[in-house]
């Protein structure tokens, strides 16, 4: 099992990181959001908790929830730039239907 | 597709309900937009990469050049080519300098000044509007969604005309005005100093074509501004100025032609840039009438030159300081701000007078814009909650009411924190008196035709008394933007009346209100229009999840439940078709709240098949 960012987004997660002046990773999760399915979770770590599971990858640390595991597992984190918005992007093995926002899916 | 940011640890907004915050540095030569990202303020860019956008606005008969497009039409339709339209900002005819230099055609209006351009007539207002426009759409095409609001930085000088006009450019240009932030302490914000340090802080503020000196005293998150002080007419350009002179005297050409004169202005301008970082620099170019210049300008060369410009930014900067009754040694920190201060020989003067290195480690054409997005982002509430931080800024200028003698009575005075209230007591001074005007003035001169007068209202229907009877309650206020709102009560009677100060600058709610409808009818801007748009889209996406979720997993509820899914589902339907936003939109959230069970325990089946044939230790 596991979660993976390309190298891409690595770099610019260290870079965030960096700036912030402090954190241990970042979090990737899911939680519901009605019957709209699942919604993405992003945020900044500064220390993982108990039920957490960390993978490494290109030297970041990725914390994720064993419950959010089940709806993520194979997911890569890309960084993209589209136009003059950019960000990160789930590519996600186990969404179905993903809202055209990118924001949340469906299993 | 909104690609996602790095929220805080608990701030991950739920999906399409980002607070999308941004700062807008309005500013008299460029502007700019800024946001925070992944938890770091930075500048937004147009296509090009470039972040700063001239402030420039060109009317052409049909349609609107702005800001680098504009960069050409200076020079070839200069009457319609409106550049510093910030200088006029809540400005009369009678308080702009040096008017019948300018190329415009200026009418004369109650309160504010207007331009006569291929357009027809345009308040500063609405000038401004354009080049917000233009930011807020670059905002919005770089977060991906709909601004939630933005703050607006304005010099500290401004007074409430200047204030509440920036304010409605920024209504006009579709944006909600979270806060109007004072200029240096956007920057001072950037240097992270509210959150760190206590003590008085020099923002020294040298641009392309103006200096702001201002002293701040920072406690306990309150930016008090102890003075400001500038020269509305010493900036960049004028150092570009003596270095064509200088070309001028020493290549030898004749007078130069207006475009020739342009030309060589603009290579000043980049021989002044060059020498920021390298101790000498080319000053090369051919002109139209066939001469050539060929010169070589050293770091030395253009120090001497400059030398009497550099010393006169030191003369604002001690009269700030005598004002504020403060000596250089006082000073904690100074910040520095605006493309000019990166000249060495600016930073090596106001280090040795202050005794100290300024701070420079953010791009000076930037933190003004930086801090004013650090700001919304905290007033959008994007921020942790432990490092919730209140910024308060004061009142620049004392507030009055005109008293007999025509003298001004001080009811809120300069640099009381804000918002602040504060009330005065006064009386009817003839027998029988049954009626009282009030004359609202700005300023901290004593006689009023030497203040600014914002506004007159009147107090009817006192009832007759005796002379100093009446007691009537004056009240001012002033919200967080430093907009003020008077009322006057008379206690005994209940009597009342009240005003809020729209300055006497000629628009007045009706007029704004309309020019927000034609702005309105022009595709663009329809906002009614595309937020029905995008609550549809919302509205299909849950009906479309909730179908699906419905025929997979529609065995997790009971009949009840189902049956109460299945009517919301059919009204919010029907919804859709209608034309209201708000009701789509609590149509959508009901329904969203109401399936939250059932995700969940959709959520908990998907789980335990995905968990089914591993064991625990696998994952
Ligand atoms: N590397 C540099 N070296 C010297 N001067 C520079 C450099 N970069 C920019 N400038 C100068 O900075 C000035 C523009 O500054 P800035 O963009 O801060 O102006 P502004 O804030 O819009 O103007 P104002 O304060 O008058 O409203 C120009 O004169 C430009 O030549
Ligand atoms: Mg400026």
């Amino acid at each position: 099992m596991s979660i993976t960012l390309t190298e891409r987004a690595a770099r610019h997660v260290g870079n965030f990181i960096d700036k912030r002046g402090k954190g241990f990773g970042i979090r990737l999760g899911v939680k519901t959001s009605g019957c709209s399915g699942m919604a993405y979770k992003l945020e900044f770590v500064d220390q993982a908790l108990d039920d957490d599971l960390v993978f490494d990858s290109h030297g970041v640390k990725v914390v994720i929830d064993r419950k959010s595991l089940a709806y993520l597992n194979g997911t890569e984190l890309d960084y993209v730039r589209e136009g003059l918005n950019e960000g990160f992007k789930f590519n996600n093995p186990n969404a179905k239907n993903q809202c055209g926002c990118g924001e949340s899916f469906n299993v | 597709m909104a690609l996602l940011q790095i929220a805080e640890p608990g701030q991950s907004a739920m999906p399409h309900k980002h607070r999308l915050a941004v700062g807008i540095d309005l500013g008299t030569t460029n502007s700019l937009v800024a946001t925070v990202r992944n938890g770091i303020a930075v500048c937004l860019t147009d296509e090009q990469g470039r972040a700063l956008l001239p402030s420039l606005v060109h009317y052409r008969d049909n349609d609107i050049e702005l800001g680098f497009d504009a960069m050409n039409a200076r020079v070839s339709d200069p009457r319609n080519t409106i550049v510093s339209v910030k200088r006029f900002m809540g400005r009369g005819l009678a308080d702009v300098a040096h008017i019948e230099a300018m190329p415009y055609i200026f009418e004369e209006t109650p309160g504010m000044l207007r331009l006569r351009t291929a357009q027809g007539s345009k308040s500063p207002v609405e000038i401004s509007a354009e080049i917000l426009r233009v930011l807020r759409k670059r905002a919005e095409a770089s977060l991906g969604g709909e601004l939630t609001g933005a703050v607006v930085t304005v010099p500290a000088y401004f007074d409430d005309a200047q204030r509440q006009a920036t304010r409605d450019a920024a209504r006009l240009a579709g944006l909600h005005v979270l806060r109007l932030l004072n200029e240096p302490t956007a920057a001072a914000v950037a240097y992270g100093l509210d959150n760190t340090s206590e003590g008085v802080y020099a923002v020294f503020d040298l641009g392309g074509g103006t200096f702001d000196l201002s002293i701040l005293k920072l406690t306990r998150g309150v930016f008090e501004v102890l003075a400001t002080n500038g020269d509305t007419a010493l900036g960049g350009d004028d150092f570009d100025h003596r270095l064509y002179c200088w070309a001028l005297d020493h290549a030898r050409i004749a007078p130069p032609s207006a475009e020739d004169a342009r030309r060589l202005q603009m290579a000043a301008r980049a021989v002044k840039e060059l020498l920021t970082v390298s101790e000498e620099a080319p000053f090369r170019l051919r002109l139209d009438s066939g001469e050539e210049v060929d010169l070589t300008v050293t770091r030395t060369d253009f120090f001497e030159m400059t030398r009497p410009l550099v010393q006169k930014t030191l003369v604002p900067v001690k009269r700030a300081l005598r004002d504020a009754g403060l000596s250089p040694r006082d000073v904690k920190g100074v910040v520095m701000v605006g493309g000019a201060t990166r000249m060495p020989h600016i930073q090596r003067t106001v280090a040795e007078y202050f005794g100290q290195e300024p701070l420079t480690n953010l791009d000076p054409d930037k933190v003004v814009a930086l801090g004013a997005a650090m700001q919304a982002n905290a007033l959008a509430g994007n921020r942790r909650e432990d490092d919730q931080w209140l910024l308060l800024d004061v009142i620049p200028l004392s507030l009055g009411l005109e008293t007999m003698g025509g003298l001004s009575e001080k009811i809120i005075p300069r640099n009381a924190t804000l918002p602040v209230a504060r009330a005065q007591e006064f009386t009817t001074f003839k027998d029988g008196q049954t009626a009282m005007s009030f004359h609202i003035v700005q300023g901290e001169r004593e006689l009023v035709s030497d203040c600014r007068s914002l506004a007159r209202f009147e107090l009817r229907g006192i009832p007759p008394m005796a002379a100093g009877a009446a007691r009537i309650r004056v009240t001012f206020q002033v919200d967080a933007d430093g907009l003020l709102s008077v009322s006057a009560l008379e206690t005994s009677t209940g009597v009342e009346a009240s005003i809020h100060v729209k300055p006497s600058y000629g628009l007045t709610d009706d007029e704004i209100a309309a020019m927000l409808r034609s702005g309105l009818e022009n595709a663009d801007g329809d906002q009614a229009a595309r937020a029905l748009r995008e609550q549809r889209v919302e509205a299909e996406r849950i009906l479309e999840a909730c179908t699906q979720a419905l025929a997979a997993d529609g065995d997790l509820l009971d009949e009840a439940e189902r049956t109460a899914i299945d009517a919301l589902i059919a009204r919010l339907r029907k919804l859709t078709a209608g034309h209201d936003a708000a009701t789509l939109s609590e149509g959508v959230n009901t329904l969203s709240r109401a399936t939250e069970d059932f995700a969940a325990r959709r959520m908990n089946r998907t789980l335990r098949s995905a968990l089914t044939g591993h064991n625990i230790d696998e994952l």
